[in-house]
């Protein structure tokens, strides 16, 4: 019997651990496209490109040209710079602000999973009421007082993204935290410090990054919305949803010019969940066992 | 019985608040372990076999309410603060748990959780702890222990998986291991091989085992005493040679009678044991085995047998009726 048991085992180890998987052409282009977006965002200064903010009262709405490779907007200024400049703030604001979010609701969400009693009805009861709030007079109270800017967009959105990561943090604990190796962690001397951090952590934090991307994602288009509705960034700086808000006005004359910014941001928001989809499949160790 | 006492459970009662009412789980446990001595539990399912050594590790469900005393090498465990209790847990007394699916952490390496068991104990570096984690792996008798390291538990069977538990459960060379139905989620050939590695492991290390099970088979040849457990209470305790030879109490009987017999003929029906165990919400007045008791007669239900001993003080049961005394007077 154990001989037996022996052969199998060595057959088993002698495999590759990890079965490379057909990743697919889809991915890559996903990829392709995240790196050129974070590429031409990072490099923007340095890029032979026009100043997003120079305007051209001549050239309003100029068509593609060797000058414009996009064309200029309602005010003249050089479409695809103002595109790059956008990306800048898209991805600062899409990144950041789930940061906050999965920072702070992943902990919460875990500490509250994990240790129940009181300080879960607290978080759970001030977590209903963060969501109860409307986000948007949220924002509008914030930057009536606090002003426009990018630190306080970011701010505001990664704190309206902390109930949602709070939950998904908090339901994963609740179900992990009844296992049994959280049981025989306890059982072998583990500190509740190290059962969350080394135990439950790397249960926790596959859904939580898989809702990270999402929340890129959903953020990238708030933030676009945000921008359109006027209480985004501020003018003159460039960002996807403050240009489609600008390119509204035009149209009918120039379409291209809301057009243009939407498509960037369909791209990279598709981009960022197929991205996530994939990452998450492939990282999960726990593959259908379980 | 040669040795010291390791561990004694004195008068240990769970009651578990629910919402159909006070659930007691473990009713007045009276038991002792040698050092490096082997105790066998056995009882049916909910009889509070788990309970009992979830009490033993004060591991109990927060709302869950202990009394008694339960003393583990001369310290008492219900009165330890919490930072030395956590010290003594891994370090003298370990726990094997019932499924190897859920017992180790599914998105850590073997690795990982060896490694880190053992440097939280002992102050071992990387390299040491690493080295030590292969001997431990070796030991419980996995093939290519360095490959398995990296490997994660869903890539190993469930033999080896509860293999590796057992290896985290040594790992701080404990003086008592719980083994909480060791064997239960896996198939008969791999039993033996565990249980036997079991009893070398102790035997090696000449530490303490309590088994806890549903399975006479399990128990019988594999430990020194056998406590038969049956709606939170010991009902029969005794060596295990004794125990199988005279037992005492029916729902032991009745238990022994319920194995499969190689010897029986093709196709001979299990005696099961008819009816199920009392509500433990609801407790009864008399014997809790009354209801399901062939040989139950009218005091059985008013009253209940407290735990005797019989010949030898090793022997006891809890029983108005036991089995011999009725060998002549009722069939």
């Amino acid at each position: 019997m154990a001989t037996l048991e022996l052969d199998v085992a060595e057959e088993a180890v002698s495999q590759p651990v990890r079965k490379g998987r057909r990743l697919g052409l889809l991915f890559w282009a996903a990829i392709g496209w995240m790196t050129f977006v974070f590429a031409v965002a990072v490099f923007a200064p340095v890029l032979p490109l026009p100043s997003p903010t120079d305007m051209d009262m001549l050239e309003r709405r100029a068509p593609i040209s060797a000058e414009h490779w996009l064309g200029t907007d309602g005010l003249g200024r050089d479409e695809l710079s103002r595109l790059v400049h956008g990306a800048r703030i898209s991805l600062v604001v899409g990144l950041c602000a789930p940061i906050i979010g999965l920072t702070l609701g992943g902990a919460l969400g875990m500490l509250a999973g994990y240790f129940r009693g009181r300080f879960e009805s607290t978080v759970v009861g001030s977590m209903d009421v963060l969501l109860a709030f409307p986000p948007l007079i949220l924002a509008l109270a914030v930057t009536a007082y606090l002003g426009q800017s990018i630190f306080n967009l970011t701010c505001i959105l990664g704190v309206l993204g902390v109930p949602a990561f709070m939950r998904v943090a908090r339901a994963a604990t609740l179900t992990l935290a009844r296992r049994e190796f959280v049981i025989a962690a306890q059982a072998l001397g583990a500190t509740h410090a190290r059962i969350l951090l080394r135990e439950l952590l790397p249960n926790v934090i596959l859904p939580l990054f898989a809702f990270f991307l999402l929340g890129v994602a959903v953020t990238i288009v708030v933030e676009g919305s945000l921008s359109f509705l006027g209480l985004g960034v501020p003018p003159p700086i460039s960002s996807w949803g403050s240009m489609i808000g600008e390119g509204r006005e035009s149209l009918d004359v120039a379409p291209r010019l809301a057009f243009m910014p939407a498509a960037a941001m369909f791209l990279t928001v598709l981009a960022f969940n197929l991205v996530g989809d994939t990452l998450r499949a492939l990282t999960d160790p726990r593959q259908g066992a379980l | 019985m040669t040795g010291n006492t390791l561990l004694s459970v004195e008068d240990v009662t769970v009651n578990l608040p629910t919402p159909r009412g006070n659930l007691r789980a473990v009713d007045h446990v009276d038991l002792t372990v040698g050092a490096g001595r082997t105790l066998g539990v056995v009882g049916e399912s909910g009889c509070g076999k788990t309970m009992l050594s979830r009490a033993i590790l004060q591991l109990l469900p927060k709302k869950a309410k202990l009394s008694g005393r339960v003393m583990f090498d001369g310290q008492d465990l219900l009165r330890l603060s919490p930072e030395k209790l956590r010290k003594l847990r891994g370090r003298s007394l370990a726990v094997v748990f019932q499924d190897p699916m859920t017992s180790l952490n599914p998105v850590l390496t073997i690795g990982t959780q060896l490694i880190e068991t053992l440097q939280e104990h002992l102050e071992l570096d990387d390299a040491a702890a690493t080295r030590r984690s292969v001997e431990l792996l070796a030991a419980v008798g996995i093939p290519a222990p360095e490959q398995r390291l990296a490997q994660y538990p869903h890539q190993l069977s469930g033999g080896m998986r509860q293999r590796v538990a057992i290896a985290i459960a040594l790992s701080c060379e404990p003086k008592l291991l719980i083994a909480d139905e060791p064997t239960t989620a896996l198939d008969v050939t791999i039993q033996a091989q565990i249980l036997d590695l079991l009893a070398r492991e102790q035997r090696r290390r000449h530490m303490a085992m309590i088994i806890i099970t549903h399975d006479l088979g399990v128990v019988a040849g594999r430990t020194d005493e056998v406590a038969v457990m049956y709606a939170g209470r010991v009902v029969e305790r005794a060596p295990t040679p004794d125990l199988f030879k005279k037992m005492r109490m029916p729902y032991t009987e009745a238990l022994l009678a319920a194995l499969p017999r190689l010897d029986a003929a093709p196709h001979t029906p299990l005696p099961a044991i008819s009816g199920r165990p009392p509500d433990p919400t609801r407790p009864l007045r008399g014997c809790s085995f009354a209801p399901r008791c062939r040989y139950a007669v009218a005091r059985c239900q008013a009253e209940k047998p407290a735990l005797e001993a019989a010949e030898t003080s090793a022997h006891q049961f809890a029983c108005f009726h036991p089995i011999e005394a009725h060998a002549g007077a009722d069939v």
